[in-house]
């Protein structure tokens, strides 16, 4: 391989107006045209306010309120996987929304391997989009790997379970994990501090990678001190309502208590707002870029690396020699498959000719035995009744009509 | 043998009016000295996943520092089995001596799979009362019998507001069965007042779907002439069966409420008020469980559920010594010794 010659890159001030600054606009405008897609999962024990929150993102009721079921004694054995799509619409720019539920996790006596089903949905999709990116026309290609996963911690106030710690430590190589302390109104100013700290010990201690914003050097400081904000809030501490109360005469989202009303909007109040900003505002190209070209490439990876795949037909090797040695040694293989199973073939019908030669050989001796029996058993009468003849026994006239008959 | 009573003088003893002042009305003061010089023992055992608020709750009810939470300190000491950890305390008031026992269950329900995490806890409340028994049927049994039976568990229900989770259902069963169970919502302050009633209601419903038996116990005869009191009292008892769970929030640490320190809960956006009936339903717990129903509790325990096991082990022991005396071990027979066997 040549060596790539480094071009220097000359610095040139323009004499008069090109109009590549216009750049941006084209691509927003296609990009509007085409709209967007995000796909979120949402992990967490049932009762921790997932369907709220996710209401509550984007503004719309996108789950509708969970209906109280009658007690029953039939209970759901396993994780389930339930997604909900929606287009929702925003100052001209669409946007497909995917938000994926995980009903039952953790809410069985045994949850040991609750983590699987998820896992293998969400390496699902990645196969999917595989798939597509390998097939001959790549006009209509449907992303629908999860772009992010919110991770539901309830708020015990002491530390991670060992449920969350393996799902966690299961998923975060695979996905964007986004961890979130649910119902955060039932904890004190400190106890949210003391519970971040120990949470974050924890991930540490057990080397989970979760979801960090990257870090930009040529941002302007606004967004840099933006996003230092953001990463010192992780896990968001949150609360979500769907439902509007009154506050001193205005409506908010909130939650009302005897003691106080929280408000899900005031920064003050809960981490909702940093959430949604990173989220939707600031960092959902992020995670996709993330999804994209890290989370995919090394599940691509990883799965290449075990040797094709059982999906698709066509094995992408490394380089086309290879592929031809490879082809050529299975057509070798073919031929001599073929040639074995025609010579079985033969031999099969050579056996069955003679099998079937020896039998009619068989039955021919048969039937001349019977035949020889026969002519002996017609002589031996003939004779009885040729000495009984000259015995000169009284033989009726039939008799000797029917001697007559046979000697005919 | 003397001549069989008449029946008209066994039934109905006739009220005779007294014509002086004789003084046996001072017998429940007589009693009250010797109970007060004897004290009294109470054992409560608080059951539910870690970080429900159990040993704040405990120590919020008895207005003291009784125990530690028995978080995980460290990341890597998560235990494998449940723990049975008993602490007990002598608190006083008005001369009145307490020997409170609480009995905390850490590692309850914190697994990724939670099988048989009730056994330790139905073991422990069987062996309380085989100890028990074992005392009793001692020939030569010491005249008070240190009381270790749990006299209540208090169950600590998640502030879900949907419903209750498997474990927590089949828990509550096994436990009702055996020992007094009062459910109680944890950390009530995560939820709003609609979404209390309707949790209540839930699990309300739940629990009578599942045919679990809450204390107080509704004593089901019906034609029982009730006297007034017998009246009042059964209202009480349907007062606090229509309250059951009781939503409650527990705290330690004092406040500023209108110039007084009381104990609460500080937030950005308002103050719980522990002691306030609108904020919580703590007040009525801790008066249900001290002020009016802590000597109902220890009875029960003894007369009822103290006496089922009772009588199953006998009957079991019976079984067991009429085998020809080969000392096949029937349930729970391998706590009894020997004596036990050849005295039953």
């Amino acid at each position: 391989m040549a060596d790539v010659v480094s071009i220097p890159i000359v610095k040139k001030k323009l004499a008069g107006y090109v109009g590549f600054h216009n750049l941006p606009n084209q691509v927003h405008r296609k990009s509007v045209k085409k709209g967007f897609q995000f796909t979120l999962m949402v992990v967490g024990e049932s009762g921790l306010g997932k369907s709220t929150l996710v209401n509550t993102l984007f503004n719309t009721s996108l789950y509708p309120n969970k209906e109280n079921k009658e007690p029953t004694h039939e209970s759901p054995k396993t994780v389930e996987i339930q997604t909900i799509s929606a287009d929702i619409e925003e100052n001209g720019v669409k946007l497909k929304l995917t938000v994926i539920d995980t009903p039952g996790f953790g809410d069985f006596v045994n949850n040991e391997e609750s983590w699987r089903p998820i896992l293998e949905n969400i390496e699902a999709r990645y196969d999917a989009y595989l798939e597509q990116e390998n097939r001959v026309n790549r006009k209509r290609i449907v992303d629908t790997r999860v772009h992010a996963c919110l991770y539901f911690i309830a708020p015990t106030g002491h530390s991670l379970k060992p449920l969350d710690i393996e799902f966690m430590k299961q998923l975060a190589g695979r996905v964007n994990l986004i961890p979130v302390i649910a119902k955060s109104d039932t904890l004190t100013e400190d106890e949210i501090k003391a519970f971040k700290a120990r949470i974050l010990e924890d991930i540490a201690y057990n080397k989970i990678q979760i979801y960090q914003p990257p870090m930009y050097d040529n941002d302007d400081p606004e967004t840099v001190q933006e996003n230092k904000d953001i990463i010192s809030r992780i896990p968001f501490a949150i609360v979500g309502s769907d439902k509007e109360v009154d506050v001193g005469g205005k409506k908010v989202r909130g939650r009302k208590y005897p003691w106080g009303v929280i408000e899900v909007d005031n920064e003050d109040h809960c981490d909702f707002v940093k959430l949604r900003q990173m989220l939707v505002r600031t960092h959902m190209e992020e995670l996709k870029e993330y999804t994209n070209e890290v989370l995919y490439e090394s599940y691509r990876i990883s799965k290449l690396a075990r040797g094709g795949y059982e999906v698709s037909s066509d094995g992408s090797a490394l380089n086309p020699l290879s592929k031809f040695e490879e082809e050529k040694l299975a057509h070798e293989q073919k031929m001599a498959k073929m040639e074995a199973e025609m010579k079985a073939v033969f031999q099969q019908k050579v056996a069955e000719k003679e099998a079937k030669l020896k039998q009619s050989e068989e039955e021919l001796y048969a039937r001349h035995r019977e035949m020889k029996e026969q002519l002996e058993k017609q002589r031996l009468e003939l004779e009885e009744k040729k000495r009984r003849l000259e015995s000169g026994r009284p033989g009726t006239p039939e008799k000797g009509k029917k001697n007559k008959g046979l000697f005919k | 043998m003397a001549s069989p009573v008449p029946p008209s003088a066994v039934d109905a003893p006739k009220k005779v009016t007294l014509t002086g002042y004789v003084g046996f009305d001072t017998i429940t003061q007589q009693i009250e000295r010797k109970l007060l010089k004897r004290g009294f023992a109470f054992n409560v055992m608080v059951v539910g996943r870690s970080g429900m608020g159990k040993s704040t709750l405990v120590n919020t009810l008895f207005a003291a520092h009784l125990k530690d939470s028995n978080a995980p300190k460290r990341a890597d000491t998560f235990r494998q089995t449940v723990d049975i950890q008993s602490i007990s305390h002598v608190i006083e008031e008005n001369g009145v001596k307490l020997k409170l026992t609480i009995t905390d269950t850490p590692g309850y329900g914190d697994q990724v799979n939670n099988d048989n995490c009730w056994d330790p806890i139905i073991k422990y409340i069987k062996e309380q009362y085989s100890a028990y028994l074992r005392k009793e049927l001692t020939p030569a049994r010491e005249k008070r019998i240190p009381d270790t039976r749990i006299h209540a568990v208090l169950f600590f229900i998640a502030p879900t507001g949907h419903a209750l989770t498997p474990l927590d259902i089949t828990v509550m069963k096994k436990i009702s069965e055996v020992a007094n169970v009062i459910p109680v919502i944890a950390k009530a302050d995560s939820l709003t007042m609609e979404e209390r009633t309707a949790f209540k209601r839930r699990i309300k419903e739940e629990i009578e779907f599942h045919g679990i038996r809450c204390y107080p116990y509704i004593d089901i005869e019906e034609d029982v002439i009730l006297s007034d009191t017998d009246r009042v009292e059964r209202q009480t008892v349907q007062m606090i069966r229509d309250m059951i769970p009781f939503a409650i929030v527990g705290s330690e640490r004092n406040v500023v409420i209108d110039g007084k320190a009381v104990r609460g809960r500080r937030t950005r956006w308002g103050i719980i008020d522990v002691e306030n009936e609108s904020h919580c339903e703590f007040v009525h717990l801790r008066n249900f469980l001290t002020r009016s129903h802590l000597q109902d509790m220890i009875e029960t325990t003894a007369s009822v559920h103290y006496e089922a096991f009772r009588t199953k082990q006998l009957v079991a022991l019976k079984e067991s010594t009429s085998q020809m005396g080969s000392y096949r071990s029937g349930p729970d027979t391998s706590s009894m010794t020997a004596s036990q066997v050849s005295a039953a």
